[in-house]
Formats: structure tokens, sequence, C-alpha cells
């Protein structure tokens, strides 16, 4: 089955193109069909690739198909190659298998929109580019896939093009990914001069011979495209926005799929990271920062989508923390994780959505949990997973990347402390939503609270399946010190190799060895360390939701009486710190300015104005060259004589003087 | 001594044929009157014909009598009678500034002429008719004209009979 | 004993040169259609003339010949010429260059 590797990113084409050419003639029956059943052929094919390559032993799990010659152009030659490695195919079943229950949710969820095979057309060629970008064997197919997605993501969010917020909503994403793009070609140039070739193995096979300032660059650089895509400070702020789309493009681009191109794009490249400790550090403070930022503005949002979309911004910064500190593999992990209890957040919101007929905030919610109980199951369940509550899926990719975070040779005691109060912030809000949404009192407006229906099945039941995977997702990567065998650490080492030595642990460990000797603690002293922190952060994530359960179950006036005492900085989180506004000042405005005046003052007034003078000029000159005709045959033939003698005149000269 | 007469003979007639063609022409351009212009055109043409024949091609002084003097004035003289010129007899001759100037030219390109000749006498490659050869002049024009230039003449002939053709479509009466 | 010279070529070919002279004088400033017709064949003999000399003094036979297509082209042109002017007449009642001039700009 290896060998028809290049089968996973082909089914979703072929779903594209049936539904994009003949999907308005086949009708919905069979674009429901075609489009999910792509995808399922796709993760059918990845789950076959992956126990093939189980079998082989670790150290020969790379696998390269070159389908042809791309570019061949003097000493730059391409190919379209595709390569199956441990980290690809996890990225593989992560995206078809989360995408196959997306797309038969989505058959329920647009049934009645007018655009449904639109919806799937584009939906299929989002995965198209998605497999793409994570099966690429070389720099530019990934680029491929990349602006693919980024393409995909803005026709997917301006889906509902009538809508003048939609339009936006999609203009902003692309142009902000756009920026980040821009970091990712000069990256790729960098690589290109430096190593001759785009090719993963041969580039990073070579990248020894690069010397530290350019792989910093070269690993900023790709960082610059990872912020755009992924949604880092400080391009982030097109995900809020991009809520305008459908739930289920929320749920599959901007919480499972698109936005983690960018931590898989670190780690694939982590042989050049490795090389550059200034680029990783700056991953991490980064990372770690936008993480605690965006938690903050999910204390204030209403709307509950929105509310998700910061959590994801902040769960990515968790990721970009672990690649930044040198655990690729923990990064990947929660990935995975994040992939189904966000996905499943997503889904369910759709859910919640669909009962309350379109209502969005949760101010107007209330008391659900009784009328749409399969949505309240699996949505708490996510909850309790992205809290990092114990025996969830969540808490075992979290805590490993706060293990590392702390421990690590490049990790450092700030970010994890950073990082730690970030979780709590993050069940803190998280919980929030769940309370105001399905508990307490009923706050649903009349005429709504008579349609409150549970969704239908084929709705239900990729909500069902991706909980269950929420909670049973993390049991791949129980860490050693719980006594399990950390399968995913060992099945991605091969290509992120093994994470940096716990070496911090040993100098902290004096410090609290006082404590533990007191208390008599003795055994392996980095296994104690990390019990300990993870006995820390499962205190933080439970006083999170007690907060939560105090504020808003407890005392539900509470909050009102809060946000009036502290009414200024009540005012700055809920309007999102200001950063839209600032970025429309600092950036959106002058650009503008810059485009028309180029527009009016160049376009314009130059080019228009050669043009339309060159003609002018033209006309003018026939005006005058047209009074020559004068209809008189004498003045013709006059013209003929003066020509004859000058012809003579010519003649005469040559031969006589 | 004999020849001496011939030579002068020759030089008399020259001058004399000469200087009427030349008044003549410039009375044919100057006159108001347009059959004036055109007997005083036979005169001119005339005397053409005897300056021919004073170079030994008598052959073409006859067809210059018979066809230019001949037809080709007879037919303008045949067209200005036919249409009615009074009104042009009695306006004025105008000279405007254009043609001032094309008299210029003209009178520039005289020079030119006049230079050329004067400057250089003509040479060429001499041919092989001789002036024995040429002197049964009909016999020697029919001899090159049948065989060296037939393809010419059939085409001239095609000319001619296109050109009658052409003529009386052009002035038929539009009914 | 004192010979008279033959009649030198270039005097035929300067009173050619004069005859041209004066027919495209007579082109360029008369009115009259008839009469520039008129110049025009005066232009011709001179040309004709011009051949005829040279033909007589190169001894060649190539001249005799060209001024005889020369008469044959210019009868054709008289004919269809003359009947243009018909037809001018015809729908212009005028036979004036100067009003004959529907082709301007």
């Amino acid at each position: 089955m290896l060998e028809y590797m290049w089968l996973i990113p082909l089914f979703p084409f072929i779903g594209f193109l049936i539904n994009g050419l003949l999907g308005r003639r086949l009708g919905k029956g069979v674009v429901s069909v075609v489009g999910p059943s792509a995808i399922g052929l796709s993760f059918l094919t990845s789950i076959l690739i992956f126990f093939e390559l189980i079998n082989k032993p670790s150290t020969e799990r790379i696998f390269e198909k070159v389908l042809f010659d791309w570019i061949v152009s003097g000493s730059f030659q391409t190919v379209i190659g595709y390569q199956i490695d441990p980290l690809s195919i996890l990225m593989a079943l992560v995206v078809t298998g989360v995408s196959f229950f997306i797309h038969i949710y989505s058959v329920g969820y647009m049934h009645d929109d007018p655009g449904f095979t639109r919806f799937f057309t584009y939906l299929n060629l989002f995965v198209f580019m998605m497999l793409n970008l994570i099966l690429a064997n070389n720099f530019l197919l990934m680029f491929v896939g990349w602006e693919g997605v980024g393409l995909c993501s803005y026709l997917l969010i301006g889906f509902w093009y009538e809508k003048d917020s939609a339009a936006n909503a999609g203009k902003k994403a692309f142009i902000v990914n756009r920026v980040g793009d821009f970091g990712f070609i000069l990256g790729m140039f960098l690589i290109f001069i430096n190593l001759g070739t785009l090719d993963f193995t041969d580039a990073f096979g070579s990248a020894n011979k690069l010397d530290t300032a350019t792989a910093t660059a070269i690993a900023l650089l790709l960082f610059v495209g990872a912020c755009g895509k992924s949604a880092q400070i400080p391009l982030y702020v097109w995900l809020p926005d991009a809520m305008e789309g459908p739930t289920p493009v929320s749920s599959l681009i901007h919480a499972a799929t698109m936005v983690t191109a960018g931590v898989y794009m670190v780690a694939r490249c982590n042989v050049l990271y490795n090389m550059a400790p200034i680029a990783m550090a700056v991953v991490a403070i980064v990372g770690v920062a936008t993480a605690i930022f965006t938690a903050s503005i999910g204390f204030c949002q209403y709307d509950i989508k929105k509310i998700l979309a910061y959590s994801t911004i902040s769960q990515l910064g968790y990721m970009f923390v672990a690649v930044g500190v040198g655990a690729y593999a923990a990064g990947i992990f929660h990935l995975m994780t994040h992939a189904f209890f966000k996905g499943l957040l997503f889904l369910g919101a759709g859910s919640v959505m669909h009962a309350m007929s379109g209502e969005l905030d949760i101010r107007k919610m209330g008391a659900l949990r009784k009328k749409i109980p399969i949505t309240f199951a699996t949505f708490f369940i996510a909850t309790l997973a992205i809290a990092g509550v114990p025996g969830l899926s969540g808490f075992f990719s979290k805590d490993e990347i706060l293990w590392m975070a702390f421990s690590s040779g490049r990790g450092h005691f700030l970010i994890w402390l950073v990082a730690a109060v970030a979780a709590g912030m993050t069940a803190f809000y998280m919980f929030r939503a769940l309370f105001m949404t399905f508990f307490g009192e009923s706050r649903v407006d009349h005429h709504v609270a008579h349609h409150i229906h549970e969704s239908p099945k084929v709705m239900t039941i990729p909500l069902m399946v991706l909980a269950v995977l929420s909670i049973v997702g993390g049991y791949v990567g129980i860490p050693h010190v719980l006594g399990g065998a950390n399968h995913i650490h060992e099945f991605l080492a091969p290509v992120v190799g093994g994470t940096a030595e716990p070496v911090k642990a040993q100098a902290m460990f004096s410090l609290i060895s006082e404590a533990w000797a007191a208390g008599g603690g003795s055994g392996d002293h980095s296994a104690a360390l990390e019990l300990f922190l993870m006995a820390v952060s499962v205190v933080i994530a439970l006083i999170g939701i007690g907060i939560a359960y105090f504020l808003y179950l407890k005392n539900p006036g509470l909050p009102k009486m809060l946000a009036e005492k502290w009414s200024g900085l009540y005012r700055l989180v809920s309007n999102k710190y200001y950063v839209d506004e600032l970025y429309q000042v600092l950036f959106v405005n002058s650009l503008k300015k810059f485009g028309t005046g180029l527009w009016k003052g160049f376009d314009e007034f130059v080019i228009d104005g050669t043009v339309n003078g060159i003609a002018y000029f033209i006309g003018w000159l026939s005006g005058v060259m047209r009074k020559m005709q004068t209809g008189l045959v004498q003045n013709y033939a006059f013209s003929i004589v003066l020509g004859g003698l000058i012809l003579a005149v010519y003649y005469i000269m040559r031969a006589f003087l | 001594m004999a020849e001496n007469f011939g030579i002068l003979f020759q030089w008399l007639i020259f001058l004399g044929v000469a200087f009427v063609s030349i008044v003549a022409s410039l009375l044919v351009i100057t006159r108001k009157n347009p059959i004036h212009s055109a007997l005083l055109m036979v005169l001119t043409l005339l005397c053409v014909a005897v300056l021919y024949v004073l170079l030994h091609s008598p052959f073409i002084a006859i067809i210059q009598v018979i066809v230019y003097a001949g037809a080709i004035v007879m037919l303008i003289v045949f067209v200005i009678m036919l249409l009615d010129l009074e009104t042009e007899l009695r306006s004025k001759l105008k000279i405007s500034y254009s043609k001032v100037i094309g008299g210029f030219v003209a009178v520039l390109f005289l020079f030119g002429i006049l230079y050329t000749v004067v400057a250089k006498s003509p040479t060429g490659q001499t041919g092989s008719y001789t002036p024995e050869k040429m002197a049964t002049n009909v016999k020697a024009v029919g001899e090159a004209l049948f065989t060296d230039y037939v393809f010419p003449f059939e085409i001239a002939a095609i000319l001619l009979t296109v050109a009658i053709i052409g003529a009386v479509i052009l002035s038929k009466k539009r009914t | 004993m004192w010979v008279v010279p033959t009649i030198p070529p270039a005097l035929y070919l300067m009173l050619s040169g004069i005859l041209f002279t004066i027919g495209v004088i007579g082109v360029l400033t008369r009115r009259n259609a008839i009469v520039v017709f008129i110049s025009i064949e005066l232009m011709l003999n001179a040309v004709n003339l011009t051949f005829i000399t040279f033909s007589r003094f190169l001894q060649s036979i190539d001249g005799v010949i060209f001024a005889f297509f020369v008469m044959a082209v210019a009868a054709a042109e008289a004919a269809v010429g003359l009947a243009i002017f018909v037809m001018l007449y015809r729908s212009k009642e005028t036979i004036n260059v100067d009003e004959v001039n529907l082709l301007k700009w």
C-alpha cells in the first residue's frame, strides 16, 4: 500500500472535481455521499499505510515517492513527491479522520443551505491542499499546500458572501496570512541559496553546512509564516473574525487542521531549529505570550464561537511553546488531542446554534442541558479535556508540554509559570462558557425556546465519536512516570529526535530537595519533580473550574458587579485590547492611503496620461497631416514632380560630384 | 563640300524646327482657348516628326504624324467641341501661389537636365543596329518587334482593346 | 578642309528637356483639364525624342521600339482619359480641375 501513498491526496481531489464540475447536476444526495466518502477513502488508505509502517522496524520508516518532475530549470529542480514517515502519517491520520467526521456532520448542518454543493467542493479542495502540505517531500510543494489552504480558508470563511462581514473576514484572513507567507517565501529563498535544494531529505541532510546566523534567519522567517497560518502574535487577528464562516468550517479549518500547519512545519524543520537556539527561544516566548494574552481575552467574550476561537489561539500558543523548547513530539501530541477536543467543541457549538435557531450569544442561553442532552454530554467531555482534567487526553498532552517547558535544556522556569497560569485561565473561561450555556437559569428568548431540539443523528454521531477520542486519544502518550510507554514519543522519534535532556531538573532540584527531604521523598529525582509539577497543574485547573463555578453558578450577579467596579479594565479586555483598532491606525490606513496615492498619482496620471497622451498626439498629428489631401490633382502632380526632382538631384550628385 | 552642305542644311532645319517647336509649345500652355492649344499642339508634333526624320527614323516620324497628330489630337478636338466650354473662356487666368511654386520647381528640373546633358556626353554600349541596317527602317523595326519584343507587342494589343472597351463603357449615358 | 560637325546629341537632349519642362509647367499651371491633358502629351513627346536620339547615337533599336510602345499607350490613354472628361462634364458641368476636389480632407 505504501506504493500508493499518492492516493491519499488524490481521493479528495477527485471528490473536489466531481462536486465542483458535476455537483449541481447530480443533486444534493449524491454530493452528500461523494464528499464524505472521498475523505473516508483517504482515511482508510492512511490507516492501511499506518499499519504497514508500524510493521517495519523503527529505523526504516521513511518512504518517498516521486510522482513526476515539476520544475527543471538549470540548477533549480523540484519534483511532485510525497513522503511517508511517522510525522506525516500521524498528521494525515488526524486530518483525514477528523475531517471525515466533520464532513458527515456538515451533511446535517448545511442541509438547508443553498450553497450545499459549493460547500462540499471547497471542503474537499481544502483537504486535498492540506494533505499536500503534510505529505509533501519538498518545501515548494508544501508551500503550494500552504497557500492552497489559505485560499480555501478565504473561500469558506466568506462562504455566505452576501454578508458584508463575512466577505470582509475572508479578505482579512487571506491578507494577514499573506503577510506570514511572505516570511515563509523569504525563508525558502534562503534555504535554496544556501543549500541549493528545496527537498526535505537533501536540505536537512546538508543543513550542518549552515552557520548559526543563517540558520537563525531561516528559522525566524519560516516562523513568521507559521505565525500567520497558526495565528500567533502579531498575526492572530484574522482567526476570531473567521468565525463568520459556517461552524463546520471553524471546526475543521480553524481548530483541527489548517491552523496546525505552522506547528507541523516547525516540527518538520526541527533540524534547522535545533541549530538556532535564539529562534527557538523566540518561538517559545511568542507561543507562551500568545497563550496567556488570548486566554485573557476569552474572559469577556460573549459569542460562543469567539470564545472557542480565542481558546484555539491560546492552545496553538501551547503547541509553539512545546516546539520552542525542543519537545517536538509533545507539540504534535497536543496538536492531535487538540484536534479532537477543539473540533468537538466547535461541532458542539454548532449543535447548540442549530438547536437555538442560530443564536450564539451565551448571555441568551442557559439551562440547556436537559433539552439537548447529547450535545451537552459531549461538550462537557470536551471542556474537561481542554481544562486538563486528569484521565482525558488533554491532560496528558498539556502536561507533557508543561513538563518539557520546565525541564528541557531550552526551557525555562518562567515559561512554565506563565503557561501554567494560562492553563488555569483556560479552565476558567471554558467552564464559564459551559456554565452559562448549559447550566443556571434559562435566559433563552421566548420564540427560540419553543424550537429547541436535539440535532439529528447525522450530527450527533460525529460528536460522540470525537468525544470518545477526546477521552482515549491521550492514552498513546502516557508518560513514563505514570507507567505508560509514551508510545507517541517513540513513534515520532526517528523524525523529530529525542527531546533535549532534562538537565535543568537537576539544578532546580536543589531548591525543592530540602522540602522533599523533610518529607522523606526519594526515588528518581526528575520523576518526582515531574509528578509534582503534574499535581500543580491539576490544582491550577481545579482552581480555575472552582472560580468559574463560584462566579457563574453560585453568584450569577457577581460578574456584573465586578465588571462595573473595574469598568476600565473590563472595557479594555472585552474590546480585545483594541488590537484591531491599533492595526487599523498603524497599517491599514496608511497602506490604503499609499494605495490610493499610487492609484491616483501614478496609475491614473502617469500611465493613463501617457497612453491617452500618445493617442491624443497621434490624433493631433493626423489632423495636421490630413491637410495635405486637398483633392486637387495638380497638387498631387506637384508632389510627384518634387519627388522626381529630389531623386534626380540625388543621382546627379552621385554621378557627377 | 557636298557633305558640308548637307550637314549645314541639317543644322538649319534643326535650328528652325527647334525654335518653332519651342515657341509653339509655349503658346500651347498659355492660350486661353483650348482649340488654339490643340492646333498649336499639332504644330509642335509636326516639328517633332521632322526631328525624327533628322534622326534617321522615318518610320517613327510617319507613325507620329498618323497616330499623334492625326488620331489623338483629333480626338481631343472632338471632345473640346462636344463640351460646352463657353463659360471657361470668359474666366480669367488666375495665377495662384502654389502654381508659381510648381513652375519654379519645373524650372529647377530643367536646370538639372541641362546640367546632366552638358556635363557628360551620352555614351553607352553601342548596339548592333548600324546606320546601314537602319536605312531600311521599317524592316529593321519589324524584325526587332516580332522577334525580341513580341510579348510586349501582344500586351500592347490587349491594352488597346481594353482601352477601347473602357472608353465605350465610360461614356455611355446612364439610362 | 573645314568640316561641319554633325548635330551633337546633346542638343537634341536639351531640346527634349526644354519641351518636357514646358509640359510640366503646363500640367501644374492650367485650370482647364483638356489643356492639362495636352501638356501631358507634350511631355510624352519630349521623352520619345530622347529615346530616338539615343537609339540613333548608340546604334540600338530598343529606343525605337520603346518610342513605338509609348505612342500606343498614349493612344489608349487618350481614349480613356477623354471618356472620363466627358463623364466628368456630364456630372459636374465643368472641366475646371480646381473644382474636382471631392476627395479632400
